[in-house]
């Protein structure tokens, strides 16, 4: 990657709270035009990471450069060129829409031609045009979100960061939030870094970095990692399953092996295989299926425990409470 | 520094937006100094009578009731500060690209503008009281209560700056004003009371404050001026020791907000 062509750099970073280390000295570059996701639990450092990117925190040791400006020595640069969507939420509740988005314009010298323009365009974007007078506080928790979103764009930043930017919204809402991020990319053409502990919205990123504990574990496109697991699972049943196994080794070169009458085996590009595999297989099918692994999978194979089980305990408190402290 | 000015005049902005938006919030910060201001003078006024030649008690007390309003609405900059933290809108403001002494005085400036209001819808009770106004007088307090005001905006925001609950804040703030504005010259003259109380309050640079302000609506009445070491200050001392406070504290402000990460 060239230096024009990168957006966020960032080598060895590592942030400590007292004794915690809640970023471990990570390294990664994100592409201009990137949907790069950062997925790992609560407590795993992602807000840590983000917070030193937006410059909000000093990193203990390493550094990043953000659209080439560095994250300690630059910061008011780092600032003016990226749009922020925090986890919770940042909007003065007792202003209107429109007066939340005006405040944002003065504080980040949107010029005074564009400024009713651009808040009419992404007010718009986010279908918030007609509630533009409506207080905040009125507003449901997808309808903040939208509006962060839109705020978050109005100064026109190379790079969105949103942390955890469906947390706490039900279903339906999320999905609306991310067809909304969807047209942000294609009309704005920025660079969107997001975290999130929701397998199913990493799935839509460019690339995945998979973060635990301070550290990132694995850093891919979503099939990559995917691959990593050991691609595809091929599971069919046949009239005699043991012949079947010895006929996938010897003919395939596969590891397949028989289980309740079924044979399955992994195999890459499990999409690509099958049809050839079903023209070529010398015994009758009686059934056959394919099945993708799931992210769930690759951070379980990666991690060792699921991404689900995220209870507190004693170090991810004090790293809560890092973050309290930080906002302050 | 272009950073700071913008900082300080959106958030200035913003701060008079919402004042404007809670109308409630005009309604109770006018509530205290009236309730002052009619019960002390109802209740003490016939019993007291004249403080000085020409002036009876409510007159006396009245522009203390203005510097009172002023207290109040500017320590509430603080309570802002506060609330901003517990709502997250502070964090908004401190990832944008406005200087940090930009921010606080914003706020200050915000409250300064709001002080200001309030004192001119008290100010419509003059003739009610029996004080008279000039246009020239009302001139002459405009800097004066805006001065006042960023000093006290000040120390609201410096403690806001160590305090991170809503409640706790609101408790030291309750604690701090009541002393503050009974050892400042409002409801007596600070010259012959007993030398303690006199120490105490000719101490409390909020006693010049009021004074100034005094002195600018009822005019310099003979032996009414807080005297120091025999000294009878003038309103340009006393403006000059309000504008040191201003120093003083929004110094330490921006200082302790600069503090925080």
């Amino acid at each position: 990657m060239d230096r024009q062509a990168k957006a966020i750099g960032v080598r060895e970073l590592a942030r400590s709270f007292g004794k915690i280390e809640a970023v471990k000295g990570i390294s990664f570059e994100v592409a201009e035009g990137e949907l790069f996701g950062f997925l790992g639990p609560n407590g795993a450092g992602k807000t840590t990471t983000i917070n030193m990117l937006c410059t909000l925190l000093r990193p203990s040791r390493g550094g990043a450069t953000v659209n080439g400006f560095d994250i300690v020595r630059e910061r008011s640069e780092v600032r003016r060129s990226i749009g922020l969507v925090f986890q919770q939420t940042t909007l003065d509740e007792y202003l209107s829409a429109e007066q939340n988005l005006l405040f944002h314009a003065f504080a980040y010298n949107v010029p005074a031609d564009l400024r009713n323009h651009r808040i009419h365009e992404l007010l718009t974007m986010v279908e918030l045009w007609d509630r533009r007078k409506g207080s905040v506080r009125t507003f449901s928790g997808g309808m903040k979100r939208r509006l962060e979103i839109a705020r978050g764009l109005l100064h026109h930043p190379r790079v969105l960061f949103l942390d955890e930017p469906t947390i706490g919204l039900d279903p339906q809402t999320r999905r609306h939030i991310w067809n909304y991020l969807q047209r942000v990319r294609e009309q704005e053409h920025l660079t969107l870094f997001l975290t999130t502990q929701y397998l199913d919205e990493a799935e839509s990123c460019d690339r995945i970095a998979i973060i635990d504990r301070g550290e990132i574990v694995a850093l891919d496109t979503p099939d990559g990692l995917k691959r990593a697991v050991g691609g595809d699972l091929v599971t069919f049943s046949v009239e005699n399953p043991s012949s079947a196994v010895e006929e996938v080794k010897s003919r395939y070169g596969l590891d397949a092996s028989a289980r309740d009458g079924t044979v399955r085996f992994h195999v890459e590009h499990g999409d690509r295989f099958l049809p050839k595999f079903v023209q070529t297989f010398p015994q009758p099918l009686l059934s056959i299926a394919l099945q993708r692994p799931t992210l769930e999978d690759v951070f379980i194979t990666l991690t060792g425990h699921e991404i689900r089980d995220s209870e507190l305990d004693a170090k991810d408190q004090l790293l809560a409470a890092g973050r309290w402290r930080m906002g302050r | 520094m272009s950073e700071n000015w913008r900082g300080a005049w959106v958030v200035a902005y913003r701060e008079l937006l919402r004042f404007v938006n809670e109308r409630s919030r005009i309604v109770s910060s006018l509530a205290f100094p009236l309730l002052f201001l009619v019960i002390f003078g109802a209740g003490f006024g016939p019993t007291i009578g004249a403080i000085a030649p020409g002036v009876d008690f409510i007159q006396f007390m009245y522009p203390g009731i203005v510097a009172m309003s002023v207290l109040t609405t500017s320590l509430f900059a603080g309570v802002s500060v506060v609330w901003d933290r517990e709502f997250g809108f502070l964090r908004e403001i401190l990832v944008a690209p406005i200087g940090r002494t930009g921010i606080v005085v914003g706020k200050a400036l915000g409250a300064g503008v709001t002080a200001l209001l309030q004192v001119l819808i008290l100010l419509l009770l003059a003739p009610i009281i029996g004080v008279s106004l000039t246009l020239q007088t009302i001139l002459l307090l405009v800097p004066i209560v805006v001065i006042l005001s960023l000093g006290l905006s000040g120390l609201g925001i410096l403690l806001a700056s160590f305090m991170t609950s809503q409640q706790g804040f609101q408790l030291l703030i309750q604690l701090l004003i009541f002393p503050l504005i009974f050892l400042a010259g409002v409801f007596f003259p600070v010259n012959d009371v007993p030398i303690w109380l006199e120490v105490i309050s000719k101490v409390n640079p909020l006693t010049y404050g009021v004074d100034a302000i005094r002195q600018v609506i009822l005019g310099s009445v003979p032996g009414l001026g807080v005297t120091v070491l025999g000294h009878t200050m003038t309103l340009l001392e006393e403006i000059a020791v309000v504008v040191g406070l201003d120093v003083l504290l929004i110094g330490g402000a921006v200082a302790a907000f600069n503090r925080q990460e």
